[in-house]
């Protein structure tokens, strides 16, 4: 490394952070209603969407009715992307003539897009119509993201107000989300990409005749819009196969840098609007440190290992599915980044990166994507796990637990602990099941403990709701779709119930107020406990299979074995 | 009934603004402030499209700059990298036989250290640079190839230098240079591909 890769990564971190509390408070005064920025821009559109579907914006409900809303919205996203693809041939904007799309792929892709993980078992330039992908899948890159922040301003609400059942109005946290965080954020950054030469048009595929004669076949289309929305959002689904890597959706090391920037932007920015919400930004900073130092620790050891030699390939510089303007620093912060924020976009292929650092970028998958996570999904994800720290910290003090004035009780820890399995229980019976089953293992594209890694990585992938991949893994078959389609679901649903529960029984709690008995939870101990606690449930729960897959990989390559 | 209704009323709203609005608004920004770049930065000459300055295109010819491996020879559709991992046979095996081939084919040394990114291939099947070293390595077999001076030679040793075009702002990402804008100014100075074939 040169001190020009250091540079690049500090400057990176130094800008998010900076970048933290300004969206951070303008998240705030948005969720909050207060008047901010954007409201003489687009005060008229949140008008106009509350008066087209008939919602009264003030009318508050309880959870149930919360939960209920939200997740008839979420079917019939499901449902409308599902249809689209069934006759894509039939429909308009499809210049390129493609096919409909299986009905299997399509369960998948539908779940991956409205879940917000966009795991893509497609190519987007040969499979889907510009039509899908702008109606369909651009939709639900932000509906599925402000969904997701629609259940943390809930489970906020839960924890900042007392004794009532009033946990807000999803309509309202759905529409102020979209309109005045997700489409302006997106126009503007749609808008440099193409600066940049990320495509954005609606033409025919250009066919060119190379310098060599031969001909060469351009694929075109809507990309930057779908582009901005799919970092900002941690969606990730490509425009393209290559993702990020596609010089057309990615082109500059400028463009590199931005991307990444706002694929962790609006999740970091969330911890400083979810400190002012329950009336402590210190609580908001505790969060944000914990995700930062396990960021940090996950980028160095991936960083160690994609700089080490190994005896295969001697001193070369690992450059197997990297691309030469991005080079190895670039690509390995970015598959941090990735893993760690859900987002799921790729720069480089991690199914070629050395086995240590594709295990960094699946044990962030693992961790239930709680390090700056999904937007709003990462941050109630690691509520889940404050709960569980507080109540271990309780039982080892021998007093009730706490966290925010609020008493942690049976109910609570039950459904913390429900999502805390769920997304485990996904990873570890699927991924046992693909790997014993022949319509499992003949996807695989690579054999030995990197086959294996495959599988994990798939399933890690699908109930984090991340959508990254080892995309050598063939998953474009009816064992994969359906699988995969139904761990995202499990994934998404299995964490977002409880965790609405939660909201809904602490929003009833008395707040206690703070004394000299109290548990602290925003002081390095609590986020050293915090993490502790993390790498804990995680590393009982996964590391068996790493042991086979990843770790046994790499100290195979430091003999100089291939499979 | 009431919550299916509000959902199916929002969702229409929200698929006219953010699924047909939105990239609307965006291509009109886009077409009216970067055309070029919004059309896929295509490369034009004697109204024919040569290529787009951003998407790679194999080059395996005496006379050129050579492109890096491809897992998908250049064919955008789709875009992909090879996807193997560092344990695998195949990919142990075809980076010793680029190796090989790049010294043999640019008359070097056969244990001379090769640029990394012409032995491996890249994440898009389509990356359009490759790193000024590489570049350099090819400069004598070209110069054979095309019976250039020596006077020409060491202009375009200049031009190699004069094309790195990364890290952008002095600062982000690796030193890089554009294979096909390369090659372009070979064959606009010193003849086209099919004076040589």
């Amino acid at each position: 490394m040169t001190t020009q890769d250091f540079i690049q990564i500090i400057l990176f971190f130094a800008v998010l952070i900076g970048l933290t509390p300004i969206l951070g408070n303008f998240m705030f005064k948005v969720f909050t209603g207060s008047k901010h920025l954007m409201s003489p821009l687009f005060g008229w559109l949140e008008k106009l969407t509350y008066k087209f579907s008939g919602i009264d914006p003030d009318e508050e409900t309880n959870w149930k009715s919360y939960t209920f809303n939200m997740l008839t919205f979420n079917f019939i996203g499901f449902i409308f992307v599902f249809f689209i693809q069934l006759f894509q041939a039939q429909l308009p904007l499809n210049p390129a003539n493609l096919p409909n799309v299986s009905w299997h792929s399509a369960f998948n892709t539908a779940v991956s897009f409205m879940t917000n993980t966009n795991w893509q078992g497609y190519s987007g330039e040969t499979t889907l119509s510009y039509f899908v992908q702008m109606i369909g899948l651009t939709v639900q890159n932000f509906v599925s993201a402000a969904t997701g922040i629609a259940v943390l301003l809930a489970l906020i609400r839960g924890l900042a107000r007392k004794t009532t059942n009033k946990l807000g109005n999803f309509w309202t946290d759905l529409t102020r989300s979209t309109l005045y965080v997700l489409l302006p954020l997106s126009i503007l950054f749609a808008v440099v990409l193409v600066g940049q030469g990320v495509v954005q048009n609606f033409k025919t595929y250009d066919t060119a005749q190379t310098l060599q004669g031969v001909s060469q076949v351009i694929p075109m289309g809507p990309a930057a819009s779908q582009i901005a929305i799919k970092q900002l959002g941690t969606n990730g689904g490509g425009f393209f196969n290559a993702n990020s890597a596609h010089p057309f959706e990615n082109p500059t090391p400028f463009s590199n840098f931005l991307e990444m920037l706002a694929l962790l932007l609006i999740p970091a920015a969330l911890t400083f609007t979810y400190g002012k919400m329950v009336g402590s930004t210190r609580q908001g900073w505790t969060i944000f440190k914990a995700m930062l130092i396990l960021l940090v620790i996950g980028l160095t050891i991936s960083l160690y290992a994609e700089y080490s030699t190994n005896p295969i390939f001697g001193n070369l510089h690992l450059m197997e599915g990297k691309e030469t303007r991005f080079g190895i620093t670039n690509s390995v912060l970015w598959a941090t980044a990735t893993s760690a924020a859900s987002n799921g976009s790729v720069n480089a292929m991690h199914d070629s990166l050395s086995p240590l650092a594709g295990m960094v970028a699946m044990i962030n998958l693992m961790l239930g994507e709680i390090i700056f996570g999904g937007v709003g999904a990462g941050l109630y994800g690691m509520v889940i796990f404050i709960i569980v720290t507080v109540f271990i910290a309780g039982l080892m003090v021998g007093r009730t637990p706490e966290y925010l004035g609020k008493k942690i009780q049976k109910f609570e820890v039950q459904m913390a602990i429900i999502a805390v399995l769920a997304p485990n229980v996904v990873i570890l019976l699927f991924a046992a099941w693909a790997s014993v089953c022949s319509p499992g293992l003949t996807s695989l594209n690579n054999s030995g403990p990197h086959g294996l890694s495959e599988i994990l990585y798939a399933y890690a992938s699908a109930a984090g709701n991340n959508g990254s991949a080892f995309a050598g893994l063939n998953a474009n078959t009816v064992f994969y779709n359906l699988t995969i389609g139904i761990g995202m679901l499990i994934g998404r649903f299995g964490i977002i119930l409880p965790v609405m529960a939660i909201a809904g029984s602490m929003a009833k709690k008395n707040i206690t107020p703070t004394s000299a008995g109290t548990f602290q939870t925003d002081n390095w101990l609590f986020i050293g406990l915090l993490i502790a606690v993390i790498l804990i449930v995680g590393g009982l729960t996964h590391f068996p299979a790493l042991s086979l897959g990843p770790i046994v990989e790499h100290l195979l390559m430091n003999n100089g074995i291939t499979f | 009934m009431k919550t299916l209704y509000t959902s199916l009323k929002i969702f229409l709203f929200f698929t006219v603004l953010t699924g047909i609005a939105y990239p609307l608004i965006v291509t009109g920004i886009a077409q009216l402030t970067f055309p070029a770049k919004a059309n896929g930065s295509l490369i034009v000459k004697n109204n024919k499209i040569i290529g787009s300055e951003l998407i790679g295109q194999k080059f395996d010819g005496l006379i050129y700059f050579s492109s890096r491996p491809s897992a998908v020879s250049y064919n955008p559709l789709p875009s992909g990298g090879s996807n193997l991992g560092l344990t695998n046979d195949k990919l142990k095996h075809s980076v010793d036989s680029l190796r090989k081939q790049f010294a043999v084919f640019n008359h070097l040394d056969a244990n001379s250290a090769i640029p990394s990114e012409m032995v491996f291939a890249s994440a898009s099947g389509l990356d359009p640079h490759i790193s000024p070293e590489a570049a350099y390595l090819q400069l004598d077999r070209i110069a054979s190839a095309r019976k250039l001076s020596g006077a020409e030679k060491i202009n375009l040793k200049k031009y190699i230098s004069s094309s790195v075009c990364y890290p952008q702002f002095g600062l982000l990402g690796d030193g890089c240079v554009n294979v096909l804008l390369m090659n372009l100014e070979l064959d606009q100075n010193y003849g086209q591909y099919s004076h040589f074939n």
